[in-house]
This record gives structure tokens, C-alpha cells and sequence, in this order.
């Protein structure tokens, strides 16, 4: 159960993390393995942190990732990053979208957004950071930004290109299809 | 087939598998994707009901008539069903009966972390905890034979992490489940006292019934694996303690959680050194070992709060500590009311007026949270109207004439309503602000009596609130939109002078909503912006601060308009592309 690879995706609410972990899902069950994928619904999902967890192998028993057990982070803002640091394995991997949304607190001038957050990040893990709202835009909608995230994802795991182009295929409206795709190989080839 | 489902969606599956006749729920998270995923079900007849009491009441009722009927819920919607329930447990069930009732350990959603298992022991219905998603299908199909073998409601038991974790599930075909025949049964099927005397004796023999089997349920299972160490768990923390003490302990799974199986215990414990009792919440399984005179150890090493993880685990029972990097001192992120949040211009006039408010739940609890920081109370679906008149009584008319309740739709329907009646009748003169955002928002979006649609999107009759409140005795009612924030606040003045119960619905629906359309974005314009920083008191995520100026993030920004009407200096200016 060890060796069970552990993905933890988190963001803030409504920025499209279940999407993004659903389609990971759906990737690793067409590989033959088990999996288990562990989603927030419900108040979080009102603009808080959210933290959806992804886990595959050969059989895997608990839905959720602890501290020191990620082996790779997608983080879809870069606060969030921080906040999930200490999950990620010693030599994981974080892949950070660098943008900035501020908590409330910040807004109200409680509290200050943290200035150099992906240096932190880069003290303590491999970091791959990128511009995914820049690339979706790219790709022709700002939507895509988290397929753009899971291309990023899709190279850094053992699951061949095209069974992530397959499952994309059956997991995106024909109408956004041609954008999706052309946003996960954005990613992929980053 | 196998397929990655929801352990919501599972249980659904389950029923429909079972040949379920009849689901009724009223949502709340982390139950309520087990309704709506019944809707792919053609055959089932599914509804939201107003509230918990009355779905537990329907299901009861398809049960007596001979059909397989299920309810759903999270754990404080048992505390609103419990009436029926504990009655029901004596009736009994005809066609199959289930209630499946989902904690929160941790309070993902939720304003308590009650433990559900204690209601299964109180009411002497038996209760299955599935651990996992395939698990939730299979407790569900075998809970609604139980229930017809031993002629008692079954209660599922979820919590948050099975709820809300897809795992795979292999389908199957579904029985058949014919209505059984409905019979007048007075003694078995009317409660007063008399027939109730006889059937408790009954109920305490199925107990008696349920306990034999218990100790050979095919859902408890004892795995060894050659150790000294005997671990007892059930659902999520058996799964949590799986993966942190792998092979290194032998387990007792248990799959009943109510009644506990006595022998089967007992034998598992005699071959351990050491005994350990794993579960969240309350030291409901610890309690009974002790209770039979046996040694364990569980909660003086693990918490009464919150959830468990693999890492607590691993160190309460191998006392091996984890290493890993501190957690960084930052900022946290609360949830807030979402850009375009209707909601958002009712609490800026009510922190404006600076009254009290009497509040409730739904995404309005929000308005708690800095910078509105406008509600003053949160205690359970309801209370917003009953509390404020109990408020109001002890403080007299002074304090009244500062204090107003806000209350969504969907809550006014499930219990607000009864609250109201009860100013009327007992002569209070209080101001209920009902926030009509046309939806049940805070658990996902459903719809309910007073939007017109049901649960399969099809057309229905509309509760028409300013009628209802019309018709219990509210004269003056009236209808407001909280984005004319002028109007809004002298309606809310008006209604606070008046002498008698007075009813605003704040009407403007939800901003999720498809129907609704914002378009473009704001912006302020920097020249004309005086660093007031009155925009900044919407607490809208998309505004914030900086070198001394408002800014609005675009890419957050839905163009509701609402920070246009609270800049004084005109700075805030709709750009439609
Ligand atoms: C007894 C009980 N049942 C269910 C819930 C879950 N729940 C919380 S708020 C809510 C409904 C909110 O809808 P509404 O009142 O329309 O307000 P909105 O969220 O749309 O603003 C529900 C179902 C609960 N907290 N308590
Ligand atoms: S879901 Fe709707 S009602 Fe709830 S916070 Fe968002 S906009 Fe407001
Ligand atoms: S910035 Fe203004 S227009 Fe945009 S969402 Fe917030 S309140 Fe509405």
C-alpha cells in the first residue's frame, strides 16, 4: 500500500479542481489500476482552500494523502502551494500555477499575502511554475486553465499521452473539445 | 462493469439495485449527491422534502405500503427526522427501510460533529458502516433485505471521507423487488399506547436477534496477519489504519457498528497482547469492550475532535513519529460569499443599520465573516425566526426595534415558517428578512417548494412566500431587492418602526445560477477613487487594495453592478467588454 502514487490537487473553491481530478481519475482506472479520489463539496467550495485528493496502484486503501505523503502537488494558486507544502514527500514534485488570489483576510488588510512563495517552494521541493491562465488563453479560452495544469501533471506521471488524450475525449463537451486538447498539449510539452 | 463512483452516488446505486421504490431527503452535505444521484434512475419516484421529518415520514409510509424506501441526510437532519424515526422502530418495516444518514467529522460543512451511531443504540435500529465506495453499494442492498427479514428500519452510517471519495464500484443488474402486499395491521401499524406496549417487547427480542447476527455478519471480518497487536476499526478508520499499519497488526473489521457483536470480540481479543479500538467521534465500540470486561486502548491516545489520519495512526500505535515540513505561518482562506452573491447586499445594509441579527443557515452564514461581519447568531436550520421572538421577549420592544432575522428560502420552508407562526400568535412585533435567491445554495444548488421545479427539473407549483406569510398573519410583507441598496435600507428601517411582524423578502436569485447573467466586469478609475474604502466593506473577493487605491481583479469580477451603487465619488464605472 506503500507504494501507492499519491496526487494531491488544490486551489480555491470554484477555480475547477474537481474537473481537473476527475479527469485524473478517469485516466487511471482506464490503466487497470485502483484508485481512490477524495473531493470537498459543500462550504469550502464557496471561494475557501480546497484540497482534492488523487491515489493509484495496486490497491489503495485510504482516500486521503497525509502530511510528508504527496508525490506530486498541482497547486492552482500559489498560497495554496504553500499551505500544502508540508504533504508533499521529501523530493516531491510541485507544480504550481503562479497566480495570486487574495483570501479575505488579506483584503480586509488582516493579514498580508507572503511575498516570495516560490522561492519557499523551491527550498523545500522540485518545483515546475508556469503562467496556466496565460497558456489557456493561449489555447483559446481562460477556462482551460486547469487542463493546461493537468498536461503539466500528465508529464510528470507514468501514463502515456494518449490515454490522457482519450480520456479528455470522452470528458469534455464536443464544442470545447479542440480548445481542451490544444490546452493539455500547451502543458504537456511546457 | 466496474465503474469510479462517488460513496454517494454508490448508495444510490445500491438502492436501485435493491429495486428501491422511493427516495425522499432533504439535502445537506455530505449527504446529498445519495438524492440527486437517484435521479439517473428512471424507475425510482425521488423528491426533496421540505424538510428531514417529512422525507423520513414519506419513506416510512411507501415502507408500510409495501414498497423499498430509502431517506437521506446529514447527521443534524437525523436530529430534526428523530421523532419518527424512534416510532418507527417499533412499526417496523414492510416494504425495506432505509436511512442513510452521512457525519461530518472535522465540520467540513457542518455546525456540529455529533455522532450519529449513538441515535442507532437510543432507537435499537441496527446500523451498517460501509468503509468505502464498493462498500456503500454493497451495505445498501443487503440494509434493505435486513430490513425485511427482521422487520426493523437499517441506518447506513457515511462520513464525509466515504461520502465524498470515488472508488471503484462494480455494477450489477437490479432485482426484482415487487411491492409487497399492504395489510391494516392496528396493533403492528397504529402507536398509542396499548399496541406500542406490545410491540417494544418485540422490538427488545429483535434486538436480541440482531446481536446472534452480528457474530456471524458476513460485513464484520477478522483478518490476521501473524501479529500481537489486535486492532478493532470501522469505516474511514479502518481504511486510514490499513494504510498506516499495513500487515503489522491483525484487524476485526466491523461493518455492523449497531447492535455489537459480543462473542465474536471477545474471541478476536483473546489473542492480542495488545487491543486497540480505532474510530472517530465518540468512544462508542471502546465503550462496549470495556463494557464486556475487556482491556483496549483508544481514545486517551487519539481525540474526541476532529477526523483521524494515517499519520495519528501510525503514531499512536507504532510510535513512529512523522517528519515533515512545518507548517508555514500564513494567511488562511476562508470560504465567502461568492462574486455577484446576492446575499452580499442585504448584510451591507444590515451592518450599515448596525442591528442585531438573528441568523441562520446557508451560504448567508457567511455574512459572519469579516468584512460584514454582520450576523450575530447560527444555531440550527430555523432558529433565526424562534430565537429573535425569544430575544425580543426579554428585551422588549427598544431591542426589537434593532433586531431582524435573515433566513434563506430554503430554510424558511424546512423550519422558519413554524418560527414565524409563532410571533403572530404570541403578538411579537419582529422583522424577518427571508433571502429568496430562488435555489437552496450553501449544499449544491437544489431546487425546493419555493422555486418550481422538483428534483428532476420538471414544473410544479411554486410556494408563493409573500402569501404563506400573508396567510399565517404577516400584514405587512413586501417584496425588496437587496442590490438597490437604498430602498433596501429604508424598507428595513420602515419594517423596524412598525409595531407589528413584518416579512422582506429579499429577492434576487443566486449568482451561480444559469439564468442569471452578469456580464462584462467593473473597474475603478483610479483618478476619481478618494481611498475611501467604502467598496472594500462588501467583502466581495474580486475588490482589494492596493497602493492606496481600489482595484477590481477582472478575471474575478462577474459585473453584478453592486460596488457601482456603493462608491460615493462615482470612481466604479461597468465596462462591457
Ligand atoms: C437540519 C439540517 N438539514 C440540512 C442542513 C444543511 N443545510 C445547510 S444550509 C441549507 C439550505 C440553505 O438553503 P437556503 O436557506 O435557501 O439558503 P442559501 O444557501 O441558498 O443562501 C442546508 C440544506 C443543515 N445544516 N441542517
Ligand atoms: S452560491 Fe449563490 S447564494 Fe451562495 S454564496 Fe454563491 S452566489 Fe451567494
Ligand atoms: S467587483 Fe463589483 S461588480 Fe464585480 S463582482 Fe464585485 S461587487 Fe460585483
Amino acid at each position: 500500500m506503500a507504494d501507492s502514487k499519491n496526487i494531491m490537487i488544490v486551489g480555491v473553491g470554484g477555480q475547477g479542481t474537481l474537473l481537473a481530478s476527475r479527469i485524473l481519475g478517469n485516466v487511471i482506472i482506464d490503466q487497470g489500476f485502483d484508485v481512490k479520489v477524495s473531493e470537498v463539496h459543500g462550504m469550502s467550495q464557496r471561494g475557501g482552500s480546497v484540497v482534492t485528493y488523487v491515489k493509484y496502484g495496486e490497491k489503495v486503501a485510504s482516500p486521503i494523502i497525509d502530511k510528508a505523503e504527496a508525490d506530486i502537488i498541482l497547486a492552482f494558486e500559489r498560497l495554496e502551494a504553500l499551505r500544502a507544502l508540508p504533504f508533499l514527500k521529501k523530493g516531491g514534485k510541485m507544480i504550481v500555477n503562479d497566480r495570486a488570489m487574495n483570501p479575505m483576510p488579506v483584503i480586509t488588510g488582516a493579514a498580508e499575502y507572503p511575498e516570495g512563495i516560490i522561492e519557499t517552494l523551491k527550498q523545500n521541493a522540485d518545483v515546475v511554475s508556469l503562467d496556466a491562465l496565460e497558456l489557456a488563453e493561449k489555447a483559446g479560452s481562460i477556462k482551460a486553465v486547469n487542463v493546461v495544469l493537468i498536461g503539466v501533471l500528465a508529464k510528470s506521471t507514468d501514463i502515456p499521452y494518449d490515454a490522457w488524450v482519450e480520456t479528455i475525449k470522452k470528458t469534455v463537451p464536443e464544442k470545447f473539445l479542440e480548445i481542451n486538447l490544444k490546452a493539455f498539449e500547451i502543458g504537456y510539452n511546457l | 462493469m466496474k465503474k469510479l463512483l462517488l460513496g454517494n452516488a454508490a448508495v444510490a446505486r445500491g438502492a436501485y439495485e435493491a429495486g428501491c421504490k422511493l427516495v425522499s431527503s432533504y439535502p445537506g452535505t455530505p449527504s446529498t449527491e445519495i438524492t440527486e444521484s437517484v435521479t439517473e434512475y428512471d424507475n425510482i419516484y425521488v423528491e426533496w422534502a421540505p424538510n428531514e421529518k417529512v422525507a423520513a415520514e414519506v419513506a416510512i409510509g411507501a415502507s408500510i405500503a409495501g414498497g423499498r424506501a430509502m431517506s437521506c441526510m446529514k447527521h443534524v437532519g437525523l436530529n430534526v427526522m428523530a421523532d419518527p424515526v424512534f416510532t418507527v422502530s417499533y412499526i417496523g418495516a414492510n416494504g425495506g427501510l432505509v436511512f442513510c444518514v452521512a457525519d461530518d467529522p472535522g465540520m467540513h460543512s457542518s455546525q456540529n460533529e455529533q455522532d450519529s451511531r449513538h441515535y442507532a443504540e437510543a432507537a435499537k435500529i441496527p446500523m451498517l458502516e460501509p468503509s468505502d465506495s464498493s462498500e456503500c453499494k454493497e451495505f445498501t442492498k443487503a440494509a434493505f433485505a435486513l430490513s425485511e427479514e427482521y422487520d426493523t428500519p437499517v441506518f447506513i452510517r457515511l462520513s464525509t471521507r466515504v461520502s465524498h471519495s470515488q472508488s471503484l464500484v462494480e455494477l450489477c443488474d437490479p432485482e426484482e423487488a415487487p411491492l409487497k402486499d399492504y395489510e391494516k395491521n392496528i396493533p403492528k401499524h397504529v402507536m398509542m399506547p396499548a399496541m406500542a406496549k406490545g410491540r417494544h417487547v418485540i422490538v427488545e427480542q429483535r434486538t436480541e436477534k440482531l446481536k446472534a447476527l452480528a457474530e456471524n455478519c458476513a460485513f464484520n471480518t477478522v483478518e490476521k496477519n501473524g501479529s500481537k497487536i489486535g486492532v478493532i476499526a470501522a469505516g474511514t478508520t479502518y481504511v486510514y489504519a490499513k494504510e498506516a499499519l499495513g500487515d503489522k497488526v491483525d484487524y476485526l473489521k466491523l461493518g455492523m457498528v449497531f447492535p455489537l457483536s459480543e462473542k465474536l470480540i471477545k474471541d478476536f481479543a483473546a489473542d492480542y497482547d495488545e487491543l486497540w479500538v480505532i474510530e472517530e467521534l465518540d468512544p462508542v465500540i471502546e465503550t462496549f469492550v470495556k463494557s464486556i470486561g475487556i482491556a483496549c486502548k483508544g481514545k486517551e491516545n487519539f481525540t474526541l475532535l476532529g477526523e483521524y489520519s494515517q499519520n495519528m495512526i501510525k503514531k499512536a500505535v507504532l510510535g513512529i513519529e512523522t517528519e515533515a515540513i512545518a507548517d508555514p505561518q500564513i494567511p488562511n482562506r476562508p470560504p465567502v460569499l461568492c462574486v455577484g452573491c446576492p446575499h452580499r447586499g442585504t448584510f451591507y445594509v444590515l451592518k450599515k443599520l448596525g442591528v442585531t441579527v438573528s441568523g441562520d443557515i446557508g451560504c448567508y452564514t457567511l455574512g459572519a465573516v469579516a468584512p460584514l461581519q454582520s450576523v450575530d447568531t447560527t444555531i440550527c436550520m430555523g432558529a433565526s425566526v424562534s430565537a429573535a421572538h425569544g430575544m425580543a421577549k426579554v428585551r422588549g420592544e427598544e431591542f426589537n426595534k434593532k433586531l431582524v432575522s435573515v433566513i434563506g428560502d430554503s430554510t424558511f420552508i424546512h423550519s422558519g415558517i413554524t418560527g414565524l407562526i409563532d410571533i403572530v400568535y404570541n403578538k411579537g412585533a419582529n422583522t424577518v428578512i427571508i433571502l429568496d435567491n430562488s435555489i437552496t445554495g450553501m449544499t449544491g444548488h437544489q431546487e425546493n417548494p419555493t422555486t418550481g421545479k422538483t428534483i428532476r427539473g420538471e414544473a410544479t407549483k411554486q410556494v408563493d412566500l409573500e402569501l404563506l406569510c400573508k396567510a399565517v398573519g404577516v400584514e405587512r410583507v413586501r417584496i425588496e431587492d437587496p442590490f438597490d441598496l437604498k430602498g433596501f435600507e429604508a424598507a428595513v428601517k420602515e419594517e423596524l418602526a412598525a409595531d407589528e411582524p413584518s416579512v422582506i423578502i429579499a429577492q434576487r436569485p443566486c449568482a451561480l445560477l444559469k439564468s442569471v447573467k452578469y456580464t462584462g466586469h467593473c473597474a475603478v478609475d483610479a483618478d476619481k477613487c478618494r481611498s475611501c474604502k467604502m467598496c472594500m466593506k462588501l467583502g466581495c473577493p474580486a475588490i482589494s487594495f492596493k497602493n492606496g487605491k481600489a482595484v477590481i481583479d477582472k478575471s474575478q469580477c462577474n459585473g453584478c453592478g453592486l460596488c457601482v451603487n456603493v462608491c460615493p465619488f462615482g470612481a466604479i464605472v461597468k465596462e462591457e467588454k
